[in-house]
């Protein structure tokens, strides 16, 4: 039988041939997705790409401490907010600053706002941690909406160059970004599921108490994941007020980035690195077809769904069914 | 007593004037106890004596509001509980606590990556190999800890606490609800562990394991100490006949 939970056992360190490899497999996935992409001539094509991609680097970060640890973060959209107004901020002061850097600016806003709430929250457990999570959440909703600098209640506008240098239109550059931002933050939460962190935080998720006795440095392990993981989420929002123009707290802190961030790790299956990936594809893409086929107020609606069976019938998620499978063969 | 621990060696647990409440209720009250090295010590004592919570102040999972710990000389009261079983003291659980999701040599591996500080994976697994076949779980390194019996979730236990290169060994009530054979299992295991040098402290209340195993028995009843001494004397003792056996 083999673990659900923790492949890492194997030796997975391939070194150098192995990177190379996962890169030239990164860079195949992209040269297709842009030659999709481009073939539909429609910006509407890179909208829909740039979100199913945002959602993956969303679901990846959440699930480094969500999924690794078991420490259920409900403060996933506050992080993403983060790097939403990391940038508004930023625009405001420096309008020529380009994107990737704002995102390096945001990933390091965000991995200290992850610290700090790890140190706030993390000696809470279970359901008390989520609340503090979501209580940090919306305190930071309370100082951006009475922020004027970033445009308050009221929001703010980006104006975005009208092309980028060797890309078809802007959105297309934002979704090679994001594309690019996707692929660092798989390669993160890959690189942590198979260190000694993924290890420890895999202990930590089982049973902290036993972990500690077993010489696992809890605290230091979780304010390293909570770290990690707010510097990817906040890393995913720092290009949206580019991509959308026009900003409010509203968008931010929706509704919908806190569910479908939480959501597509739980549908996809939480233990590894590619739940994420498939959870965050899959609900994506159903999303973006609901919109133009039904109504985008379907989406939540189909996550909702999605949530209530997967949590019924397939705890570990769709790659949890298909370990299992495998085992059963 | 072990030849390891007729030796002169300081000390390896000196735990002195160790007073922990809960609100209003005082659950230890001054406790002192001490073992050497390579010593078998029992702990006993009815239900509700303060022996887990004594435990859990040995091992760092409570701190103590008086009294003071020292592990082979240096003070570990306030030391969290992943670097106390750093420095060699490892401790199994009264309901066994497995890693759920991973598999019996993953176990294994977690306190010998985080405790002994094995770094290497390819040692690692070697390691882990021998621990499953010193405890008997050889055979099960790629099962789930949901597969084992319960004796064998014990031995899955007392592996992990020895994967942690221990110097010191807490078995909190490792036989409890097992059979009188699965009882001689595990104290056999215990003894071989004590042969290599592992000082013991048995918190259980099977008292043939109890009075078989340790050359010293220590008595809590209602968070104080009440006796200290061999096996035998301590049995006689009239606050302990009264107290603990309800004579």
């Amino acid at each position: 039988m083999s673990s659900l939970s923790t492949p890492y056992v194997e030796d997975r360190r391939g070194g150098l041939p192995r990177t190379l490899v996962w890169l030239g497999l990164a860079a195949a996935i992209g040269v297709v997705l842009f030659t999709v992409l481009g073939r539909f001539n429609s910006e509407y094509a890179y909208l829909a790409a740039y979100g199913v991609l945002q959602y993956v680097v969303l679901a990846t970060g959440w699930n480094i401490l969500g999924g690794y640890a078991g420490y259920v973060n409900f403060g996933a959209a506050g992080f993403y907010a983060l790097g939403v107004y990391g940038s508004v901020f930023l625009y405001k002061l420096f309008p020529d600053l380009p994107v990737p850097v704002m995102v390096l600016v945001a990933a390091g806003v965000g991995a200290l706002f992850g610290l700090g709430m790890g140190y706030l929250t993390l000696r809470l457990r279970g359901v008390f941690f989520s609340i503090g999570t979501l209580a940090l959440s919306v305190i930071l909703h309370t100082v951006i909406v009475n922020w004027e600098f970033v445009g308050g209640a009221r929001g703010a506008y980006i104006i975005r160059p009208e092309d980028a240098p060797f890309f078809s239109s802007y959105a297309a550059y934002l979704c090679a970004l994001m594309f690019v931002l996707a692929v660092i933050a798989v390669a993160i939460a890959r690189t942590v599921q198979h260190s000694w962190l993924g290890r420890g935080l895999a202990a930590i998720r089982d049973d902290e108490t036993a972990a500690e006795c077993s010489g696992v440095a809890s605290l230091k392990l979780k304010l390293a994941a909570t770290s990690l993981s707010g510097a990817v989420l906040a890393m995913a929002g720092a290009p949206f007020p580019f991509f959308i123009t026009y900003v409010d707290p509203a968008t931010a802190f929706s509704l919908t980035v806190a569910v479908n961030t939480i959501a597509m790790p739980v549908i996809g299956g939480m233990a590894t690195w590619i739940g994420p990936v498939v959870g965050a594809v899959l609900i994506g893409s159903l999303q973006q077809l609901a919109t133009v086929t039904i109504s985008s107020s379907a989406n939540l609606l189909i996550v909702g769904l999605l949530l209530v069976v997967f949590t019924s019938i397939a705890p570990f998620g769709i790659m949890g069914l298909l370990s299992r499978r495998r085992t059963v063969r | 007593m072990s030849a390891l621990a007729q030796t002169t060696n300081p000390l390896i647990l000196d735990a002195s004037g160790i007073v922990k409440r809960f609100g209003g209720f005082t659950a230890l009250d001054g406790v002192d106890f001490t073992v050497r090295p390579g010593e078998r010590v029992g702990l006993i004592g009815p239900n509700g004596s303060g022996k887990s919570t004594f435990v859990n102040c040995i091992t760092g999972a409570l701190v103590p509001e008086a009294g003071r710990v020292l592990f082979e000389g240096a003070d570990i009261t306030r030391l969290s509980a992943h670097r106390r079983a750093r420095m060699g003291l490892a401790r199994s659980f009264q309901i066994p606590r497995p890693f759920k999701g991973m598999t019996i040599r993953e176990n294994i591996e977690i306190p010998l990556a985080f405790a002994a500080g094995e770094t290497s994976r390819r040692k690692s697994a070697e390691r882990a190999g021998e621990i499953l076949h010193s405890v008997g779980l050889g055979p099960r390194a790629a099962d789930l800890p949901a597969s084992l019996s319960q004796v064998e979730l014990r031995r899955l236990e007392l592996g992990r606490a020895l994967a942690a290169n221990p110097r010191l060994l807490i078995a909190d009530e490792a036989m409890a609800g097992l059979s009188d054979s699965e009882v001689d299992e595990i104290l056999e295991l215990l003894v071989r562990l004590n042969g290599e040098g592992i000082a013991v402290i048995l918190i259980e209340h099977i008292m043939r394991a109890v009075t078989g195993f340790c050359e010293r028995i220590v008595v809590l009843v209602a968070g104080k100490k009440i006796a200290d001494g061999a096996a035998a004397e301590v049995m006689r003792h009239p606050d302990v006949e009264r107290a603990y056996l309800g004579q």
